[in-house]
């Protein structure tokens, strides 16, 4: 049933496009309506922290998620537009970790828009990255949207210099938990990019910002953090639909800040626990998110997985496919001015394995 | 009378048993803290690093500080094995699993230490035997 109904909305959408393109020019605005942005589907594969063992030996757990995912992105019914990857393509950012990575990626079917997380990063400051995979910050504009990525994992110049060597740079920021981290930034020079880059287009334009970590803070001691989030919340508040995908997280999560909807991508190798399960430390979880149901550990592929957006009138509809688990299908509520989870946001909706503790 | 004797001869026992064991000191005290926070260093050490299993994965990759491996609902039926377990049985399933390792003996001091710290980083949790 539910496939019919996307197939049919699928065949409606490109008769208009066909329709659209066979019009003068000036008309196509006209048959658009007010409306000068367009729905259209994307996916979305993060974290998939390829790790290399020896040789030509990979952690087979962890390439197996970035193999489904693949696989299944290749299956879709709609063909996604496009494939954005949210960072941490690699474990210890090893040439062998990003070309192994490139590898696999390349079997998709589609061109891929790349965001860089700090397992890329730290170990050449994101050198052989650029070479080889992607600027670390840039924007594009797709069916009337405005995307911008930013590279928000960078840090403190004299914690990045504090190092004896390139690898313990990198070890030091792998360890999530890890008391001498630094915390994530965007830093000046970017902020500056993206007040220009913003300056050239209108207010009403639908914004999709794609950066690895949360533009807002959540939980410090694992760098669930960005430190100058505010002052791109600054920048990004005057538009009128604000999205922003991140990945690192390795969860289920969203939030609603002023007009800015926040959420994260699964991970394909592994998940995370929430903050509110580290007992020690208090945490800003936000109160809006419905938890990812707890891991059943004998079953490798539970809690990670990858997603399917729509963007429906400039807001992103995020299926999000869990593999192990039941589908969760997050959408902005446009009379309660947030994004719910089309399924369990009522709180008497929720099941036992919702409940982290 | 006799009643009385017996509960006399009871209470007199029981103060020299006092006097033998029970009278630790401060620095005893001291003493043990410290072997037992040496205990949950070494289970740190050992849970953020790759030396328990075979692939350079560790458990602080998927249990930042230990979380998410609650002690304190152990022993607990799991449902996977169908059967009550020991934490220390999900220790080793995830040496054997996430890990590609070999399984550490319930008396090793690896076990031990693993058990410190993962109890250490939850400490203050009231206990929830069997809780899911
Ligand atoms: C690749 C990820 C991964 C790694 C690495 C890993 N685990 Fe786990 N482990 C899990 C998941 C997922 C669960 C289920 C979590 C839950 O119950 O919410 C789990 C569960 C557990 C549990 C039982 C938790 C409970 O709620 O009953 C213990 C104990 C545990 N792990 C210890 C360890 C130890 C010790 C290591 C290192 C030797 C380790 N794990 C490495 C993923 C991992
Ligand atoms: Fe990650
Ligand atoms: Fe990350």
């Amino acid at each position: 049933m539910k496939k019919n109904i996307n197939r049919r909305r699928f065949l409606k959408g490109s008769l208009a496009a066909a329709a659209a393109a066979s019009l003068p020019l000036g008309l196509v605005e006209v048959s658009w309506g007010k409306q000068d942005h367009r729905n259209f589907t994307f996916a979305y594969i993060s974290d998939s922290h390829l790790t290399h063992i020896r040789g030509s030996e990979f952690v087979r757990n962890f390439d197996k998620g970035l193999k489904k995912a693949v696989m299944e992105c290749n299956f879709m019914s709609i063909k996604p537009d496009f494939v954005v990857f949210g960072g941490d393509l690699a474990q210890l950012g090893k040439r062998e970790e990003i070309d192994h990575g490139l590898e696999i990626m390349s079997r998709l079917r589609y061109p891929v828009k790349w965001v860089v997380g700090e397992h890329d990063f730290y170990l050449d400051m994101g050198e052989y990255w650029e070479k080889k995979v992607s600027p670390l910050y840039y924007s594009f504009d797709h069916k009337g949207v405005h995307f911008v990525v930013l590279n928000s994992i960078l840090t403190y110049d004299e914690w990045i210099n504090k190092w004896a060597s390139p690898e313990e740079r990198m070890q030091n920021m792998a360890r999530l938990d890890n008391p001498n981290g630094s915390p994530f930034m965007v830093k000046k020079e970017q902020i500056e990019w993206l007040k220009k880059d913003l300056s050239r287009i209108s207010k009403k334009t639908p914004v999709v910002v794609m950066s690895h970590s949360p533009l807002y803070k959540i939980f410090k001691p694992w760098n669930f953090w960005t430190e100058d989030a505010e002052e791109v919340q600054a920048i990004l508040a005057p538009f009128e639909k604000v999205n922003v995908l991140h990945g690192h997280v390795h969860q289920i999560l969203y939030n609603q800040i002023g007009n800015i909807s926040f959420q994260a991508m699964m991970s394909t190798a592994w998940p995370w626990p929430y903050p509110v399960s580290y007992k020690q430390k208090p945490n800003e979880v936000p109160k809006l998110t419905v938890f990812m149901n707890r891991a059943d550990p004998f079953k490798e592929r539970d809690a990670t997985g990858w997603s399917i957006l729509n963007l429906e009138d400039g807001r992103v509809t995020n299926h999000l496919k869990l593999w192990e688990n039941k589908d969760r299908i997050l959408r902005y509520d446009e009379a309660k001015g947030h994004l719910v989870d089309t399924e369990y946001q009522e709180p008497s909706k929720r099941i036992p394995p919702q409940e982290h503790y | 009378m006799k009643n009385l004797i017996l509960f006399i001869t009871i209470l007199a026992l029981g103060c020299t048993c006092a006097a033998v064991a029970d009278e630790f000191t401060k620095e005893d005290l001291k003493k043990w803290q410290a072997e037992y926070m040496a205990a949950v260093k070494e289970g740190e050490k050992l849970f953020h690093s790759s030396s328990l299993g075979k692939n350079k994965v560790s458990c602080d990759m998927c249990h930042p500080n230990g979380s998410n491996t609650h002690p304190e609902t152990y022993p607990k039926f799991q449902k996977q094995i169908g059967k009550v377990v020991g934490l220390r049985d999900m220790i080793n399933w995830c040496i054997q699993n996430p890990l590609e390792g070999d399984i550490l003996k319930a008396d090793d001091p690896r076990m031990i230490a693993l058990e410190a710290y993962i109890t250490h980083e939850r400490r203050g949790t009231p206990l929830a035997p069997g809780k899911h």
